[in-house]
């Protein structure tokens, strides 16, 4: 029995997926960026943390340090963000000492997962955002077994320009392919690096792989988001919503990237729910 | 983590190695509950001694770890193979087990190369620098290919790569894994638990989202007492190359490496500022250890390959036979 689809299915509208074969690409930080564009969309939106080992988005939305409450039906997800109306999942909450390692192999990470997908009460939601670790194991198949026979479910690759990046999310394309998982497209980040000091260009991580890949394996290509320090900045350090920050370029792609994908989600919950 | 390698144990565990192991009301629902029940968690894995016997010819092993991904294991593996390989007289070998995304072919500049079976075992492929390098990349029919496999199959390849490799006589044992602390780190620490590894180095990058994850990492090495050379600050500032000023692409809200180093008690080995021309030499497989020895980035990385060096030649020899 699928877990908890019925749940997801009647509640979740659509679930996107962030994957990346690769590490170190800016999942996390894609899919933080993606649910606050979301949210400014006027979306109901959550964001569920399946990287167990190494999960960042606490950090990143500035809800480190919290803890996960039950409620009498399951797990209540914690809410951070702008006016806390963003509902998160992430195993950071479940952890009494945040620098504790956790040292599970498949088979517990799996069960976790499963978990995080049925157990929590996450209510209406328009977007689920899953970000995921790198790879193509457990963690990912514990993701699509989880939502098996939710109608709405699509993915978005994460890369960088490099080409060790990039034949790593070569192998999480056939990953998607083989597990029926429809891509959305790929983004392409930490394209480029302006100097703050003289305005030059430098590519620091290579160029032109992501869309390069995306023309060889015939997927959209979303778009190239730049390296910016202001973001990574935002992003490793207690966020205040409370005062509306500048827009930085980073940002400002990544919210492009957020209405192409909005779209096109709709599009196909649209399709679904007339089928 | 209990005895035995098992681990995800419930917090009552009885112990896998007790008669209660998989009977107690714990044991519910615990993934290893079968497999304590049985009674195999009690037998020790004889790959643990056939790999030491393997092992023998290698005289020291370093493992090469972040909790974090992308923030330059790969190439710094690289790097510690090129830098100890520039002394002719050492060998150096490399073992890539990060089975879903291995980098080490193509920063080795042996992309598309295929593995041989030989009366000793797996052959190892060799660079133009004498590297011997083995990776899942190998063993895999097209760049595109996925490895979609579960913990139980990595951990089966990882033994077979410890057990079946013939490294020959190797000076340095180099292992490259993925981000974190799951199957694949945990088979490599219990299955070279007789063959012993010298030390791992830790790498990170200057951010909190980077050292959040890297701090779990020394949290795995310390359950595991596996010793700890040291930690590589990676990506620390970049210098333009047009007008040379610095600019640091991932600030170091929380003091970076050398906060943490000295907060945990660890060596900071070095910290390499960021250099459009790694990039480059490892997506095209070329030594920027040897093709670039301008870069300040060049200077940090052979500092540490000296120092990674120190630590392990440092060790005591056994002793001698009494004459």
């Amino acid at each position: 029995m699928a877990l908890n689809s019925d749940g997801l299915q009647k509640r979740v509208r659509c679930v996107l997926l962030v994957l990346s074969g690769k590490g170190g690409v800016g999942k996390s930080s894609v899919s933080v960026q993606l649910a606050l564009s979301f949210l400014s969309l006027g979306k109901k939106v959550g964001l569920l943390d399946a990287d167990l080992c190494g999960p960042s988005i606490p950090l990143m939305i500035g809800a480190h340090g919290k803890n996960v409450q039950r409620g009498p039906d399951g797990w209540l997800p914690v809410r951070a963000g702008p006016s806390a109306s963003l509902s998160l999942m992430s195993v950071a909450f479940l952890l009494s000492n945040k620098d504790d390692a956790i040292v599970w192999r498949g088979p517990k990470k799996t069960a976790m997962i499963k978990q995080f997908l049925s157990d929590v009460q996450w209510g209406d939601l328009d977007i689920l955002i899953v970000d995921t670790p790198p790879g193509t194991s457990d963690e990912h198949l514990a993701v699509l077994e989880g939502l098996r026979g939710h109608p709405v479910y699509s993915a978005v690759l994460v890369t960088t320009p490099q080409a060790v990046s990039v034949g790593d999310v070569r192998r999480e394309l056939t990953f998607c392919h083989k597990t029926g998982t429809k891509v959305l497209g790929i983004v392409e980040n930490m394209s480029g690096f302006v100097c703050p000091h003289c305005v030059e260009c430098t590519n620091i991580f290579s160029q032109g792989g992501g869309e390069s890949l995306a023309k060889e394996c015939d997927i959209r290509f979303l778009g190239s988001v730049p390296l910016d320090p202001s973001l990574a900045l935002t992003l490793d350090k207690d966020r205040d919503f409370s005062c509306a920050a500048t827009e930085g370029p980073a940002e400002a792609a990544l919210r492009h990237i957020a209405e192409i994908l909005l779209k096109e989600m709709n599009e196909d919950a649209n399709v679904a729910q007339t089928s | 983590m209990a005895e035995n390698g098992v681990t995800g144990v419930p917090q009552d565990c009885p112990g896998t190695s007790t008669e209660q192991a998989g009977k107690a009301s714990p044991c519910q629902g615990c993934p290893n509950q079968a497999l304590c029940a049985s009674g195999q968690a009690q037998v020790p894995d004889p790959a643990v001694q056939q790999i030491k016997e393997r092992l023998n010819g290698v005289r020291y092993k370093v493992l090469v770890l972040s909790g974090k991904g992308g923030v330059g294991k790969s190439t710094l593996t690289a790097q510690l193979a090129f830098g100890i390989a520039t002394d002719e007289s050492k060998q150096v070998a490399v073992l890539d087990i990060d089975i879903c995304g291995p980098s080490m072919p193509r920063i080795l500049g042996l992309d598309g190369e295929q593995v041989h079976q030989s009366g000793s075992g797996w052959s190892p492929v060799y660079s133009e620098d004498g590297i011997a390098l083995m990776s899942t990349a190998f063993l895999l029919s097209s760049a595109a290919d996925a490895v979609i496999w579960r913990g139980p199959k990595k951990n089966g390849l990882i033994k077979q790569f410890l057990r079946d490799v013939d490294w020959g006589e190797t000076d340095y044992l180099i292992v490259d894994t993925p981000p974190g602390t799951s199957d694949e780190h945990l088979s490599t620490v219990q299955l070279l638990s007789a063959a012993k590894i010298d030390g791992a180095v830790i790498v990170t990058t200057p951010q909190e989202a980077a050292l959040q994850d890297v701090r779990k990492e020394v949290d795995f090495c310390r359950k595991l007492k596996l010793p700890v050379i040291g930690v590589v600050e990676n990506m620390s500032v970049f210098v333009c190359p047009k007008c040379k000023k610095e600019s640091q692409i991932f600030p170091p809200t929380s003091g970076g490496a050398e906060r943490m180093c000295h907060d945990m008690g660890l060596d900071l080995l070095g910290k390499v500022p960021l250099d459009p021309r790694i990039a480059r030499c490892c997506d095209e497989g070329r030594p920027f250890l040897t093709e670039v020895p301008d870069s300040p980035a060049c200077t940090a990385y052979r500092d540490i390959v000296q120092r990674v060096q120190r630590f392990c030649e440092a060790k005591p020899e056994k002793p001698k036979a009494m004459e």
